[in-house]
């Protein structure tokens, strides 16, 4: 269980990120985040495994602060914590299997990892990882040589050799073409379902968000303006989290794409 | 054009700018004027150079087998000159890269002895050893690893400080401590590109080291400068051309294994 008490985030330069925010997510839920540009979605996101740090306020996981945790405790609590990012984040001159064996340093010590002795259950974690996201045959290529949205199948294979219990998701279709958006959306809602771990994605498009979605948060300058079930979420509940009608490229089509 | 009331205005050069441009003119000039009362006395020497050239043939080609043992000695200055300068510019670069080292505790000392190394020639270290450690190739191998370290650092960070962040964002968010963030998020990202540094460093200090005897360093310099001295130029044309040898050779094989590693 996710849970934030009072959490605000000033910018430096004075721009409010979070502006009080309360919110409690239970584990195994598939949380999509939505608002417009600069609402403050990655701000949450990101507060959630402390990429980003909140001015006031606490956030707990399973119970535990990850606000006031340091050194060792907050390593060991972000590894628990899988993060996929709008622009993969991998090492690109590096192996497919070396980026996600990289999910496991936390487990071992540094002189360990440093000399890539990962022991054998950490090899077929990251094995069965990559076949999970249908990876396996890529193993041993350089992850410069995938596509977009394999690069994002190794990234998510990453967070699963992690054995995170949460996995954040900024934007991760954001730079992808309709079809691998599904591709990637799908892995991550079957991750979901068949390991139970919470998720939770910041997306542009509404109808992805409704259609992926358990639960819709939409944001609107740092604050919640809507949250509910994705079949709560009409068209009229996003025009009042945007400010404004739904416009056409907040769709990215319907599922006959998959067609194609 | 001026924009319309409520837009931002593009902010003015400030005058620092305009400070660094004029000075940058005035540095342009002086030194202008400056080599121009040179330029008179390079082509008054002209006819000198030809003098030095005409005494070059025909080259003493059995001097090559006194100056081989010195050329080996040359390289192995270059050598081992390389392999301690990036032994040790690897760890300073990451301590001077803003974006590995983020507290400035530890970012400004590092820079401090970066741009120090730097400051002092090679030469400069070379005379300073030799008088310290004696004539020898020890001397000039001390002052190869300083020169190196200097070049090799300042390369290593500048492009250390230009590798993606999203890995090493990754790296933080996996719960890799900062040595694992390095190895995992930097390293690989560098690896490649910093090889090529070094590869490139021991070209330059072939060339470097072929010099440094002049100064009591060691290696071929010594020759160099005592045929120089004796005026048998036709010995100094076999030391030039067989240094142009090796460094063309060890370009070439350097060269080849650049264009792998990327
Ligand atoms: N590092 C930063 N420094 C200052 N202000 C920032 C910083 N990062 C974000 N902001 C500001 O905080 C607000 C929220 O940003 P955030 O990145 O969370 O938005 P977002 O909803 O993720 O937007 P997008 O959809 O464009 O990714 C914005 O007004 C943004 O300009
Ligand atoms: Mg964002």
């Amino acid at each position: 269980m996710i849970e934030f008490k009072q959490v605000s985030k000033v910018y430096p330069g004075g721009t409010v990120g979070l502006n009080n925010i309360d919110l409690k997510i239970e584990a195994g839920e598939f949380v999509v985040i939505v608002g417009l540009s600069g609402a403050g979605k990655s701000t949450l996101l990101r507060s959630i495994n402390r990429l980003h740090e909140i001015t006031s306020g606490d956030i707990r996981i399973d119970g535990k602060s990850i606000t006031s945790a340091e050194g060792r405790q907050l390593r060991v609590m972000r590894r628990g914590i899988g993060m996929i990012f709008q622009s993969f984040n991998l090492v690109k001159r590096s192996s497919v299997v070396r980026n996600v064996l990289a999910g496991r340093v936390g487990y071992h010590s540094t002189l360990r990892t440093m000399l890539g002795l990962f022991p054998k259950q950490d090899m077929e974690l990251a094995f069965s990882a990559l076949q999970r996201v249908n990876m396996l045959e890529k193993a041993y290529q350089r992850a410069d040589q995938l596509s977009g949205g394999q690069q994002q199948r190794v990234s998510i294979a990453r967070a699963l050799a992690q054995e995170a219990k949460i996995i954040l998701a900024d934007e991760p279709v954001a730079s992808l073409d309709p079809l691998t958006t599904r591709q990637v959306m799908d892995d991550l809602r079957r991750i979901n379902r068949e390991m139970g771990i919470t998720t939770i994605v910041n997306l542009h498009f509404v109808d992805l968000a409704r259609e992926y979605a358990t639960r819709i948060i939409g944001v609107r300058a740092g604050e919640i303006v809507f949250d509910g079930p994705a079949t709560e979420a009409t068209d009229e509940v996003f025009s009042a989290i945007y400010g404004r009608p739904v416009s056409e490229d907040e769709r990215l089509g319907g599922r006959n794409v998959e067609a194609i | 054009m001026k924009p319309s009331e409520g837009y931002p205005v593009k902010p003015s050069p400030s005058l620092k700018k305009w400070m660094t441009l004029a000075l940058l003119l005035a540095l342009l000039w002086l030194s202008v004027r400056e080599t121009e009362a040179s330029l008179s006395e390079l082509i008054g020497g002209i006819p000198e150079m030809g003098k030095f050239i005409a005494k070059m043939f025909p080259p003493d080609w059995k001097y090559l087998r006194v100056v081989l043992k010195p050329m080996i000695e040359t390289i192995q200055m270059a050598i081992l000159g390389t392999t301690f300068g990036a032994i040790f510019a690897l760890p300073i670069s990451f301590l001077a890269a803003s974006n590995v080292t983020k507290g400035w505790a530890l970012r400004t000392p590092a820079r401090f002895i970066l741009n120090l190394s730097r400051t002092i020639p090679d030469l400069l270290f070379a005379a300073l050893f030799a008088t310290v450690f004696g004539y020898g190739p020890l001397a000039g191998m001390l002052a190869l690893s300083f020169f190196s370290f200097g070049i090799l650092s300042k390369w290593a960070y500048e492009a250390i400080e230009t590798i993606d962040n999203g890995p090493m964002e990754a790296m933080t968010a996996v719960g890799a401590n900062k040595l694992q963030w390095i190895y995992f998020g930097v390293i690989p990202q560098v690896l490649a590109q910093f090889v090529g540094f070094v590869m490139y460093m021991f070209e330059i200090n072939i060339r470097a080291a072929a010099i440094l005897g002049i100064v009591g360093a060691g290696g071929i310099g010594i020759y160099l400068n005592r045929t120089l001295g004796m005026f048998r130029y036709d010995q100094t044309v076999v030391i030039i051309l067989f240094t142009l040898v090796i460094v063309l050779a060890i370009d070439a094989v350097s060269s080849r294994i650049r264009g792998k590693l990327i």
